[in-house]
């Protein structure tokens, strides 16, 4: 490498430093400021004083609830339909052409389109009020895509030769798929799963207009409830003094996203390749 | 077109070429005449293709690639790390087995290495762009279409572009890696007949399997085989001498048409 | 006949199968059309009108309803986060593919995957935290179009530089080598063969991250200021569309209510022909 071309490695290094400063600026901001707030009494205790003071006990609880309900209607679904676009739709016809443009539409859409949409639907329509299952419902809209996009990867590498040793064996298309396709793809699966819940955790436009913002315990699924991401906003803007409590809440959130990016790396060893 | 000066000699002297601990090519050494074509003809794996890389050094951007011995252009030796590596390539062009013109126009896939090479002059410019694509054969097939895609062009056109493409640099040795294996059977001759007329004016060397493209082009060729899991040259010589009577038996063999 | 039971059985289920994955299949191309019909259906009554939403003021307590002023914020904002973050993603990928040390590029590579999952609201509390008053100090108030435009170029950047990652090593492992023969640099090798190379593939990651800029919410209502007025300078508060709809949602009723819901259905329109571009694009090339 001669010395011109040296220089312009220490250059475009040296930008690549600063475009870091960024993120390691928040994670010292989050970590600094949320730190001194941080204890078991914090993860278990009720909010207090609008949550200047207190924990944050019941929205952690709200925001699983959110998470469990978001994806057990999102696992199915996308998992069928993954199904069928990798198995049982020709894939130069016009069926499968529609539904991928459809997919795309729907990765497309800004949260907040989906939270007027879950409001109107969930809300007003089905008469749900500002509940944990509105929001886990409009939620589970929103990962659709990207965990049908997850699946379809994971099941479309698997090696077509196994289909066609079953299909000589006169397995059926019922046996393969238990038997041969899903073992194949359970990490592909497990990956495209933890990295959509991430994205549902991270999720703050589409909870304001569908879970609402309560901070008591939840006691049902009809009640609503505060995210984290909910919580973090709330203080950061509306609570005056809110901030220490929200970077605690915020880091928080972070590792619970970190644990998830490293719980998505170890599964299938292929970080965001399929993110939208 | 005329090169610029007189073809050098290449003269490739105990060349071993390993990746990472795996030994590619041992001790290979050969003499090609300034102006000559080496035919360099042996079965996949045998180093003909690490041989190459040696001579414009792109071995150099393979990780873990060790390159020993000496490959002297008129007596200088590339393998130096003093050498200019950008300044021997542009000395050296290289036409590779599939055509791969850039996914530029035409005419930028002849001008963008000039443009590098410090050609300001409009004129000059399209005067050595002409010039190599006349010598190529391609100009009347491309003149009223210079600024449309490259790959437009059919498989032999688009070869013939990646010799233009080299010889508008005005290099003097020209390494080929099989150039013609992946054009059909008339694309094919179309290469060929360029090659030819290419003698006399550049030193070439040429990776081939066709053994019969080898007899019909080749002043020199050299045999290389698999030894011990390495390459190596079994045997070199005048064309016409080697596929008489070969001394190595083996290299003998294979001239022959019988594989093993 | 032993053997017609099993076999008809097991096409039974097979056809169940299909039957449940066609099902499954098509909910998600019906969200999509319950989406696009609530938000029509929301709005018409204001879609009717169009002359009254071209209006620079908003002032929904006297029925002014207009979404320029906002609408050009959203713009402005995502297109400043392209302008920023495009380049610099650009040649950060560059270095990271062709200068940097394989160990390096292993750990930035591993930062920006971390960077990829914060999430947006924390990027706003660091926004408000951290950037707004380093703005603030320089050229108040801060909160303004370039803090907007500074975090969207952030939390576009991990996701467009693993996008530029894919097609720069595609179109290096297609013309690297033949343009090094020709005895250039490689950076002009880059500059002048695999970047026009790689655009293809580029233009439509850019299109999908223009289109998540523009629909970005929470990091944007954070940072931006939220006055609703045409910036005068990168330096002036604006409010976006986005923001709007979050700040207005949870008091609006009647004409604003339809107002805010025709700024989403917007939005949405303006993501789908985005995506739709960047679709139509990819496949042709």
């Amino acid at each position: 490498m001669n010395r011109r071309e040296a220089w312009r490695a220490r250059a475009l290094g040296l930008l690549a430093l600063v475009l870091m400063l960024a993120p390691l600026s928040l994670l010292w901001t989050v970590f600094g400021d949320g730190i001194g707030v941080l204890d078991w009494q914090f993860l278990l205790a009720e909010p207090e004083q609008a949550g200047r003071s207190g924990g944050i006990g019941p929205i952690i609880v709200s925001t699983a609830l959110v998470l469990l309900i978001c994806m057990s209607l999102a696992v199915p679904l996308g998992l069928g339909t993954a199904l069928f676009l990798v198995e049982q739709v020709r894939p130069e016809g016009r069926l499968n052409l529609t539904l991928q443009w459809a997919l795309d539409g729907l990765g497309a859409v800004p949260s907040v389109v989906f939270g007027l949409f879950g409001y109107r639907l969930f809300v007003v329509e089905l008469g749900w009020g500002y509940s944990l299952l509105a929001g886990g419902c409009t939620l589970a809209c929103m990962v659709l895509p990207l965990f049908i996009r997850g699946c379809e990867q994971a099941l479309r590498d698997c090696p077509q030769s196994y289909r066609q040793a079953a299909a000589s064996l006169a397995i059926s298309r019922v046996g393969y798929l238990r038997r041969i396709l899903l073992p194949f793809a359970a990490p592909g699966i497990a990956a495209a799963l933890v990295l959509s819940a991430g994205r549902a955790l991270a999720e703050t436009a589409v909870l304001l207009f569908t879970a609402g913002y309560v901070m008591r315990w939840p006691e049902s699924l009809f009640d609503s409830g505060r995210t984290l991401a909910v919580h973090i906003y709330d203080l950061a803007m509306n609570v005056s003094g809110g901030s220490p409590a929200s970077a605690a809440t915020a880091l928080v959130l972070l590792g619970f996203a970190l644990v998830i990016q490293l719980l998505a790396w170890q599964i299938g060893k292929r970080p965001l390749s399929f993110a939208r | 077109m005329t090169a610029a000066t007189q073809p050098p000699s290449l003269s490739i002297q105990n060349l071993s070429v390993h990746y990472g601990e795996q030994g590619a090519l041992l001790g290979a050494s050969l003499d090609v005449a300034p102006g000559e074509l080496m035919a360099v003809v042996g079965p996949s794996g045998c180093g003909k293709s690490s041989m190459l890389s040696a001579v414009n050094r792109m071995s150099d951007l393979i990780p873990g690639a060790r390159v020993s011995g000496r490959v002297l252009i008129d007596n200088q030796d590339v393998l130096n790390g003093a050498v200019d590596v950008q300044a021997l390539r542009r000395q050296v062009g290289m036409v590779f087995q599939q055509p791969n013109p850039f996914p530029l126009s035409i005419a930028e896939n002849i001008l963008f290495a000039l443009r590098e090479h410090g050609v300001r002059d409009k004129r000059e410019l399209h005067g050595r762009m002409e010039q190599a694509l006349q010598a190529t054969g391609l100009w009347n097939e491309v003149r009223d279409r210079l600024h449309k895609p490259a790959l437009g062009l059919s498989g032999g056109q688009q070869q013939r572009l990646c010799f233009a493409r080299a010889l508008a640099l005005e290099p003097r040795v020209l390494l080929l890696d099989e150039p013609c294996s992946a054009l059909d059977p008339i694309a094919s001759a179309t290469v060929e007949g360029l090659i030819d007329s290419l003698k006399g004016r550049y030193t070439l060397l040429m990776v081939t399997h066709n053994l019969a493209q080898a007899r019909r082009l080749a002043d020199h060729v050299a045999v290389c085989w698999v030894r011990d899991g390495c390459g190596c040259v079994l045997d070199s010589g005048p064309a016409c001498e080697l596929f008489e009577s070969a001394r190595d038996p083996q290299a003998q063999r294979y001239l022959n048409g019988m594989l093993c | 006949m032993s053997i017609s039971t099993p076999l008809s059985l097991r096409s039974n289920l097979d056809w169940l199968l299909r039957a449940a994955s066609l099902g499954c299949a098509l909910t998600a191309a019906v969200v999509l059309l319950l989406i696009l019909l609530f938000l029509t259906q929301a709005s018409w009554p204001l879609l009717q009108q169009p002359a009254s939403l071209l209006g620079a003021s908003w002032q929904p307590a006297n029925g002014l309803f207009g979404l320029q002023a906002m609408l050009g914020a959203s713009l402005l904002s995502s297109l400043l986060a392209l302008l920023l973050a495009v380049p610099a993603g650009l040649l950060v990928s560059i270095w990271l593919i062709f200068y940097a040390p394989a160990a390096v590029a292993r750990v930035y590579g591993a930062m920006l995957g971390l960077m990829a999952s914060i999430p947006s609201v924390v990027y706003g509390l660091w926004g408000l935290v951290v950037l707004v008053p380093l703005l603030g100090a320089w050229l108040p108030p801060g909160a303004s179009l370039l803090a907007a435009g500074i975090v969207l170029a952030l939390m576009i950047l991990p996701l467009l530089m693993v996008q530029a990652d894919v097609a720069l090593r595609e179109s290096a492992r297609r013309h690297l080598p033949a343009a090094l023969c020709l005895g250039v640099s490689p950076w002009s090798a880059i500059r002048r063969v695999l970047l026009p190379a790689a655009w293809p593939r580029l233009w439509p990651a850019i299109l999908l991250q223009l289109g998540r800029a523009l629909g970005e919410t929470m990091a944007v209502l954070m940072v931006a200021g939220n006055v609703v007025q045409w910036p005068g300078s990168p330096f002036a508060p604006v409010r976006t569309l986005t923001a709007n709809i979050a700040l207005e949602m949870s008091y609006a009723t009647g004409p604003h209510l339809q107002a805010l819901y025709l700024s989403g259905w917007l939005l949405l329109v303006l993501a789908l022909l985005l995506m739709a571009l960047a679709r139509l694009y990819g496949s042709r090339t």
